[in-house]
C-alpha cells in the first residue's frame, strides 16, 4: 500500500482499503491541512483494480500500441505478398483474413482507443484540473471491455475456418452466414460489440468529465484545444457507435436467428416494387457508414487536438485563432455526420449532390485549421524537438490525404477510382497522418509527464525521419498504381500491366516504416534503463497538466494555479508576459489571444 | 453551463436542419431516422443544461414560490478563485475489482453466443456478482 502526502486536495477518506475518497478543491480553510491516505493495492492487483484514470489511460495506450505493432506486421506480410504478381507467400483466404484483421485492428482497436481511451483518459482530467474521470468504475469497465474485445478479435485466427475475410466494413451479403460461414466472422462481430460498448462508455465519461469536473475558472472558452476536441469526439462517439453496435447485433441475428434484415431473400415483389417487409443489403451500408464516417473524425479530431497542443509550445506562441479552431472542430464534427453515403456513390442508390456537397464543405473548416496551425508557427521561435517534427510531419501527411479526399468527394472521380489503390493511398495518408504522426507526436510530448523521464531526442528523430521517408515511399506509388487501375483487396494481379514496380517501391517504403518503429522500442528501453529526469514542465508548456508533478500524484493536484486564460501554467511561470487589458483587473484577465505577449 | 447547452443545442439544430433537407430531397428513411436520432441527442441534454443554466440565474420552471439564485458555477465564472469551489467535489472510488469482474462476465457472455450457451452459466453469475458488488461498494462508500 503506497502512502502519499497530499496537501489540501484530498481531505477525507471515508472507507479504509482505498474504497472512497471525498475530493475537495483547495479552499482557504483547507490550505494548511495535510492528509495521509492509502491508495489501494499495488503490483498486478493495482492494474486489475485501479480506477485511477492515469492507470487506465496507460493500460489503454500499452494495449493499443501492442495492437498497432501486431497489425503493422500483418501489413508488412501483405506488402511482401504484393511484390510479385503471383506470389505464393499467402493463400487468397489468408490474404483476405489479413487485410480484414489489419483494418479492423488499426481502426477499431488501435487508433480510436489509443486516442479517446488512452491519451484522452490520461490527459483530459489533468488539463481541466479534475481529480479523475467523472465515472471511474465505468472507465475501468471500458478498458476491460476494450481488452477483451481485442482478445476476442484475435481469437478469429484460432477458430476453425480462420478469421473473418470480409474486410473491415463487413458488407452484406458477403458477411452473411452463407458467404462467410464459421466462427471467425462471429468472433469479429462480438469483438466489435464489446469494443462498441467500451467506446460508448468512454464517450459518456469524457462528456461528463468535461461538463462537470472542471476546476474553478476553467471556463469552456479556456479549455485546451485537445480537451475541446475530445469533447466533440465524445459527442461523435455517442452519435456513431450505438448505430454500429445495433447494426452488428442485427447482423448476428441475420447469421444465426433467421432474420433477413440485410438480405433480400424471400422478398415479395409486386409489379417490380419491393414490399415493406423486405430486407436490404444497402441498409447495412447505410448503418455502417453512418458510424464509419464519423468514425474517421473520431480518429482524426483527437489528433488534431494533439497537434494544436504541440505547435504553440514549440513555436513559443499562443495558439492562433483559438475560437476559430473550436468552431472548426464543431463544424467538422457536425458535417461528418451528414456525409456517410459518399462511401456509397457507386451503389447508384444515394443522393449524389447532397453527399458530395456536404463532403466538399468539410474542406472549409479543415482549411481553417490548417491556416491556424500555420498562423501559430508564423513568426514563432520554432524548436524542432521530436514532438514538433512529428506534428509538422502530420501537416504534410494530412494535407496530402485531405486534398485527395476532396477529389474523392466528387462523384465522377470517385466512380473512376472507387475500390482502387488510389482510395487505399488516400485513407492511409489521412489515418497515418493523424493516428500515427500526430499520435506518436503525443507520445513523445506527454511521455515525460506520464513517467517523469525523457525520451531520447536523437532516437526520436531517427524514428521520425525514417517514418517520414517510408510514409511517402509507401503511399505515393499506391496513388499511381490506383490510377492505373489496380483494385484493392487483391492477393495477385496480372503481370503485364506494369503494376509490379510500384508495388515493389511501396513494399520497400513499408519496411522503412517498420524499421522506424524499432527506434521507438529502443527509445522506450533506453529511457527505462537510463532515465533522464523530466521535471514537471520540460517543454515550458502552457496547459494545466504541466503544472503538476511528473508523474502526477493520486488525484492529480496538490494545488492549482489561478486559471485566467487557456494557458494557466504559462501565466503562472511567466507573469512578466501577462498583459492586462485596458480597463480590466489582472484578476479578470480573459483569453490569452491578443492579451498575452507572444512569449520568449 | 450556458456554453455547454448552446453547444449541444447547436448540434441538435444542425442535425435537424440537415435531416429535414435530406428527407425532403431524398425520401430515404434509414438516414433520415439516424439524423433524427442525432437531433435528439443534441436537443435532450442541451435543453436540460439550458434549463439548469436558467434556473441558476433565478428563472422559474415548474417551481412555485421563491427560488435561490446561485449564478454561474465556479467553472463557468471567468473570475473564480480556487476557494470559490471549496468543498466536496465528488466521491471517487480508490480502487475496485468489480469492473474487472464485470468485464470478464461480458467477455464470457459474448463468447457464449459463438462457442456455446454453456458459457453463459459462467458469464451470468459473474455479471450478477459484479453488479451486486459494485452496488454494495457504492452504498458503503458514502455519497455516491
Amino acid at each position: 500500500m503506497a502512502t502519499q502526502e497530499v496537501r489540501y486536495t484530498v481531505t477525507d477518506v471515508i472507507a479504509p482499503g482505498g474504497a472512497h475518497e471525498h475530493i475537495h478543491y483547495p479552499g482557504e480553510e483547507y490550505a494548511e491541512r495535510i492528509e495521509h491516505h492509502e491508495h489501494g493495492p499495488s503490483g498486478i492487483l493495482k492494474w486489475l483494480t485501479s480506477t485511477d484514470h492515469k492507470v487506465i489511460g496507460l493500460s489503454y495506450m500499452i494495449t493499443a500500441i501492442v495492437v498497432f505493432y501486431i497489425s503493422g506486421i500483418m501489413a508488412l506480410v501483405m506488402r511482401l505478398q504484393l511484390t510479385s504478381p503471383h506470389s505464393s507467400l499467402l493463400s487468397f483466404a489468408q490474404f483476405n483474413a489479413l487485410f480484414t484483421m489489419h483494418g479492423s485492428l488499426m481502426l477499431y482497436l488501435f487508433a480510436g482507443p489509443f486516442a479517446f481511451g488512452g491519451l484522452a483518459n490520461y490527459i483530459v482530467p489533468l488539463q481541466i484540473g479534475a481529480p479523475d474521470m467523472a465515472f471511474p468504475r465505468l472507465n475501468a469497465l471500458s478498458y476491460w471491455l476494450y481488452l477483451t474485445g481485442s482478445i476476442t478479435m484475435m481469437l478469429g485466427f484460432f477458430v476453425a475456418g480462420g478469421a473473418a475475410q470480409f474486410g473491415w466494413v463487413a458488407y452484406a451479403p458477403l458477411s452473411s452466414a452463407t458467404s462467410s460461414p464459421g466462427a471467425g466472422p462471429d468472433v469479429w462481430i462480438m469483438a466489435l460489440v464489446l469494443t462498441g460498448f467500451s467506446a460508448i462508455f468512454t464517450g459518456v465519461n469524457l462528456c461528463g468529465t468535461i461538463f462537470y469536473l472542471r476546476a474553478p475558472g476553467m471556463t469552456m472558452w479556456r479549455m485546451p484545444i485537445f480537451t475541446w476536441n475530445m469533447l466533440v469526439t465524445g459527442i461523435l462517439i455517442l452519435i456513431a457507435f450505438p448505430v454500429l453496435t445495433a447494426a452488428l447485433v442485427m447482423l448476428f441475428c441475420d447469421r444465426h436467428f433467421g432474420t433477413h434484415i440485410y438480405t433480400a431473400v424471400g422478398c415479395l415483389h409486386v409489379n417490380g416494387t419491393h414490399m415493406a417487409s423486405c430486407g436490404s443489403p444497402l441498409l447495412w451500408q447505410n448503418l455502417f457508414w453512418f458510424f464509419g464516417h464519423p468514425e474517421v473524425y473520431i480518429l482524426a479530431l483527437p489528433f488534431f487536438g494533439i497537434v494544436t497542443e504541440i505547435l504553440p509550445v514549440f513555436s513559443r506562441r499562443p495558439v492562433f485563432g483559438y475560437k476559430g479552431m473550436v468552431f472548426a472542430t464543431m463544424a467538422i464534427a457536425a458535417l461528418s455526420t451528414g456525409v456517410w453515403a459518399h462511401h456509397m456513390f457507386t451503389t447508384g442508390a444515394v443522393l449524389l449532390p447532397f453527399f458530395s456537397f456536404l463532403s466538399l464543405l468539410i474542406a472549409v473548416p479543415t482549411g481553417i485549421k490548417f491556416f491556424n496551425w500555420i498562423g501559430t508557427m508564423w513568426h514563432g521561435q520554432l524548436t524542432f524537438n521530436t514532438p514538433m517534427l512529428f506534428s509538422i510531419g502530420f501537416l504534410f501527411a494530412f494535407l496530402m490525404g485531405g486534398v485527395t479526399g476532396i477529389m474523392l468527394a466528387s462523384p465522377p472521380i470517385d466512380f473512376a477510382t472507387h475500390d482502387t489503390y488510389f482510395v487505399v493511398a488516400h485513407f492511409h495518408q489521412v489515418l497515418f497522418g493523424t493516428a500515427v504522426f500526430a499520435g506518436f507526436a503525443g507520445v513523445y510530448y506527454w511521455y515525460p509527464k506520464m513517467f517523469g523521464r525523457m525520451l531520447r531526442d536523437n532516437l526520436g528523430k531517427w524514428h521520425f525521419w525514417l517514418m517520414f521517408i517510408g510514409f511517402w515511399v509507401t503511399f505515393m506509388p499506391q496513388y499511381v498504381v490506383g490510377l492505373l487501375g489496380m483494385p484493392r483487396r487483391v492477393a495477385s494481379y496480372p503481370s503485364n500491366l506494369g503494376w509490379q514496380s510500384y508495388n515493389i517501391v511501396s513494399t520497400v517504403g513499408a519496411f522503412i516504416i517498420g524499421i522506424s518503429f524499432v527506434f521507438l522500442l529502443v527509445n522506450f528501453f533506453v529511457s527505462w534503463r537510463k532515465p533522464i529526469p523530466a521535471g514537471d514542465n520540460p517543454w515550458d508548456a502552457h496547459t494545466l497538466e504541466w503544472f503538476t508533478t511528473s508523474p502526477p500524484p493520486h488525484h492529480n493536484y496538490t494545488h492549482l494555479p489561478p486559471i485566467r486564460s487557456e494557458r494557466p501554467t504559462w501565466d503562472y511561470n511567466h507573469p512578466e508576459h501577462i498583459v492586462v487589458p485596458h480597463g480590466r483587473s489582472a484578476r479578470s484577465n480573459g483569453h490569452a489571444n491578443g492579451k498575452v505577449k507572444a512569449g520568449v | 453551463m450556458k456554453v455547454e447547452s448552446l453547444f449541444l443545442i447547436f448540434l441538435g439544430a444542425f442535425f435537424g436542419a440537415i435531416g429535414l433537407w435530406y428527407w425532403f430531397w431524398g425520401y430515404e428513411d434509414g438516414g433520415s431516422v439516424m439524423l433524427l436520432g442525432a437531433t435528439f441527442l443534441g436537443f435532450l441534454p442541451g435543453l436540460y443544461y439550458f434549463f439548469w443554466h436558467r434556473r441558476f440565474h433565478g428563472h422559474k420552471y415548474f417551481v412555485v414560490g421563491k427560488i435561490k439564485t446561485v449564478g454561474d458555477r465556479p467553472e463557468d465564472h471567468p473570475d473564480a478563485e480556487m476557494a470559490d469551489g471549496a468543498g466536496t467535489i465528488d466521491s471517487f472510488p480508490g480502487s475496485s475489482i468489480w469492473p474487472f469482474v464485470m468485464g470478464m462476465g461480458a467477455f464470457t457472455l459474448v463468447l457464449a453466443f459463438v462457442f456455446g450457451s454453456w458459457l453463459a452459466f459462467i458469464a451470468i453469475p459473474l455479471i450478477l456478482t459484479a453488479l451486486t458488488g459494485v452496488t454494495a461498494e457504492s452504498r458503503r462508500g458514502g455519497n455516491v
